[in-house]
């Protein structure tokens, strides 16, 4: 009894001082995980992306500044594992039903802020005000997307549908804040910018998103947005200028989502469906980035599925809600990489679409309209085999 | 006068630990004057009982008796494949000091240095005073008796480097507040009756505000000044009751509640009275044929978070360890005349955010499970080496892919 006890104590002990690593959980493999900076930063740079990340992750706590009211605590609440948001971070935004600017911003427009820390209330929607509920997209690749030319931008677009293929995408010419500062490569039409963020490709850059969503997410200011969201008053900031700026670091150097069963032959052939169903024609497979102050981003060819352009949905996807000067029925191309693992950050299911209303790959093509009507009758006629060869290639990303 | 004025109370706490180890000198030098104090090892203690049932040292003509543990660990972990590398830590050192001030009425502190003087703290500290066996006085800095482990954390007594999930991560051990109550035991034949009932200061809204993300009720040891005054001039409410039978082993139910956030202030309303109530339930036994102890605390929390803030604050949570422990052999090693070797495993469950997403109607995540076996060598019941394996499970509150973490833990820890 005793020698078989020693023996087993000595198994245990061997295993402990020889074996350390391999009793630990392995990594996931790299394309499997959607965090994780670009290659080739710097290590001054490696240093700023984790300082943004640690930033990325901070609990706001009301005596930091949470609120009064909020829609989340952290950045990373709409963002779990830089992937998409889930319906329990929706968003609404509200008060902007045409081109003519948002009538109810002295009502707490232009989102509403539907939590409140305890002893307050949260906002309600103004009545007459039109909205649109929305979840956060993916933040993996940004830097790639905000190193776009305008450029390229522009000759990827056909306003007036030109080509007469029904598809008519537009850059969003847009007002932008002060506080920005523009591209070297920026060309300007009237005044106005092309901005590239948000679902209806509101913000021209990421520090213009990002100070936003501080602001009309967690109801924190700071230097870019002062104003609190809960009084309508200029206050303190509650975040400080460095945080922002390493959280947009962070964003622009976040690693563009990698392809995982390229090598599939149900993939290959799905990426060819993509094509001939035309959906490549606003979801462009290729970009390329320009000049870059990050040398790790400058021209650098890759692959996020998007135009950066505005296209009509259709009515079904009209929400009577608009930013900017896109129109109520447009929205900005979605980037598809990095759709496969959406659902390891929405809690096992898809929440696909602007709101999250669709719960399958198939469900959100079937929602297509406008522009896109066409590909979706195409998808409707595959056969079977061949929807799910497009759905394994859009899994694929 | 100056001189006392400018004593700080960290001064005071080296004071007495250069008082301690004075005493252990003056052990060696003068080793038949002074008398270790006989641990009860009686079967009519409780688990309400191990603040007093520790081992004490005193000398014949000093009015207090001195004990105290040290505890102290390395581990090497790694998180879903990354590793931060070895590193070393000093958990605890722990000085107890005790007297019997008079007939019928006797005090105890425990004054713990955690992570070196990373945080110092009173955890207990408190008068005693005997009317009758079933009724006793407490008062003081007391440990609040929900669960077992709370009041009963001594680290040597334990075959695991890492505290029980539920007792550190979702209740607060340790928990201590300012308060008073009362406390008794009685037995008849097999059987031991025991009850605690305290008034103390509390929770505060860091429970429900705090940068774990979560509801929390270990953000609330932050408050150092609940030993000064209530958050919310609202007495928190715990109490025990525990039974015991000598051949089969020990159960106790037990409760904490109270109103937990500040609700007006100069009289004026700032919030709803919001309310925090916890029940727990803890067993302990041996299995005679095979001397295997088992020990065990279920704990399930109930907290009033308003509907309009988020629900990343739950607003129920429950979770349980249990540890089994075998004795492989116990014989003279050395010097040690009854050294033991024990196997042990310890199976953690916490869940922070207990329901449903309103949105989804889908389960929130936000929880763990950690499974740890465990070998122990033990020279001397007071001493204990440990070797331990921990792998966790830990989910999000979308429910995404845990994270995996697992760890590899030697240490010690010793009464001294």
């Amino acid at each position: 009894m005793k020698n078989s006890c020693l023996f087993i104590i000595m198994i245990i002990l061997s295993f402990f001082f020889m074996g350390c690593e391999k009793t630990m959980p392995f990594a996931p493999e790299e394309n499997e995980l959607l965090d994780g900076p670009v290659e080739g930063l710097s290590t001054a740079e490696q240093i700023q992306f984790l300082k943004g990340d640690e930033a990325f992750g901070d609990v706001f706590t009301i005596e930091e500044g949470l609120g009064p009211v909020f829609v989340a605590n952290q950045c990373a609440s709409c963002h779990a594992g830089d992937g998409k948001g889930s319906p329990f971070v929706k968003f609404t935004r509200f008060g902007q039903p045409d081109t003519l600017g948002n009538q109810f911003l002295s009502f707490g427009g232009p989102q509403l802020q539907h939590k409140a820390i305890p002893g307050y209330q949260p906002e309600q929607l103004p009545f007459g005000a039109t909205s649109t509920d929305l979840i956060a997209p993916a933040v993996s690749g940004l830097g790639f997307l905000d190193a776009v030319s305008d450029a390229d931008i522009i000759s990827m677009s056909d306003e007036n549908d030109a080509n007469g293929d029904g598809i008519s995408g537009r850059p969003h010419w847009n007002n932008i804040p002060g506080y920005v500062q523009l591209r070297p490569n920026s060309i300007s039409q009237n005044g106005k910018y092309i901005s590239r963020f948000g679902k209806k490709g509101g913000a021209y850059d990421l520090l213009h998103q990002t100070s936003g969503a501080y602001n009309q997410d967690m109801g924190i200011t700071s230097l870019f947005e002062p104003i609190d969201p809960f009084s309508g008053l200029e206050v303190d900031p509650e975040v400080s200028t460095q945080t922002v700026h390493d959280v947009v670091f962070y964003l622009k150097t976040l690693k563009a989502p990698l392809r995982r069963d390229q090598d599939d032959s149900d993939v290959i052939v799905g990426e060819q469906l993509f094509s001939q169903a035309d959906c490549a024609k606003c979801h462009t497979p290729t970009l390329q980035t320009s000049n870059s102050p990050i040398e790790a981003l400058s021209n650098k060819v890759f692959h996020p599925y998007t135009d950066l352009l505005l296209h009509d949905m259709g009515s079904g996807l009209d929400d009577g809600y608009t930013e900017g000067f896109a129109l109520t029925s447009e929205w900005k191309t979605p980037a598809l990489w990095g759709l496969g693992l959406s659902k390891d950050a929405q809690g096992g299911t898809y929440f696909l679409l602007h709101d999250g209303r669709a719960m399958s790959i198939e469900e959100a093509i079937l929602l297509h309209g406008g522009e896109a009507e066409q590909s979706k009758t195409m998808y409707t006629q595959l056969s079977e085999t061949e929807k799910q060869q497009l759905i394994k290639f859009l899994e694929s990303l | 006068m100056k001189i006392f004025t400018s004593i700080s109370p960290k001064q005071i706490l080296i004071a007495c630990l250069f008082y301690v180890t004075a005493g252990n000198i003056k052990a060696q030098i003068m080793d038949s004057v002074i008398t270790r104090v006989p641990v009860d090892t009686t079967k009519s203690l409780l688990n309400m009982d191990a603040v007093y049932n520790r081992p004490f040292l005193t000398t014949d003509k000093l009015p207090v008796a001195l004990g105290g543990y040290l505890e102290a660990n390395s581990f090497y972990s790694s998180e879903d494949g990354v590793s931060e590398g070895l590193s070393f830590q000093a958990r605890r050192l722990t000085v107890f000091m005790s007297a019997s001030i008079s007939k019928r009425i006797k005090f105890l502190s425990e004054i713990e240095f955690e992570d070196g003087t990373k945080e110092i703290g009173i955890e207990f500290a408190a008068m005693d005073v005997t009317f009758h066996p079933v009724f006793n006085f407490r008062g003081g800095i007391i440990m609040n008796p929900i669960g077992a482990f709370n009041q009963n954390h001594d680290g040597p007594k334990w075959e695991f480097v890492e505290r029980p999930d539920v007792a550190v991560n979702m209740l607060p051990a340790t928990w201590s507040n300012a308060g008073f109550g009362l406390f008794g035991k009685t037995h008849k034949k097999n059987w031991v009756f025991g009850y605690e009932v305290y008034l103390t200061n509390g929770f505060d809204n860091s429970i429900v505000d705090n940068e774990d993300n979560k509801t929390f009720l270990p953000a609330a040891k932050e408050n150092k000044e609940r030993f000064e005054e209530s958050n919310n001039g609202k007495a928190l409410v715990t109490g025990k009751l525990a039974i015991k039978n000598r051949k089969i082993g020990e159960i106790g139910l037990s409760y904490m509640g109270g109103v937990y956030n500040k609700f007006e202030e100069d009289g004026l309303k700032l919030d709803e009275k919001r309310r925090l109530d916890v029940f727990a339930i803890d067993f302990n036994t041996t299995i005679k044929k095979t001397a295997t102890y088992i020990v065990g605390e279920y704990v399930v929390a109930t907290i009033d978070v308003p509907e309009t803030y988020t629900q990343q604050f739950g607003n129920k949570q429950q979770g349980f360890f249990v540890d089994v422990v075998q004795t492989i052999f116990k014989r003279k090693i050395l010097d040690w005349e009854s050294a033991s070797f024990n196997f042990a495993a310890r199976l953690d469950y916490v869940d922070w955010n207990v329901g449903t997403f309103k949105e989804t109607g889908t389960n929130i995540g936000e929880d763990l499970w950690a499974i740890s076996p465990a070998i122990s060598f033990r020279p001397t019941s007071q001493t204990v080496f440990r070797l331990n394996y921990r792998y966790q499970w830990q989910k999000d509150i979308l429910n995404n892919p845990p994270s995996l973490t697992a760890a590899w833990l030697f240490g010690f820890s010793t009464y001294f």
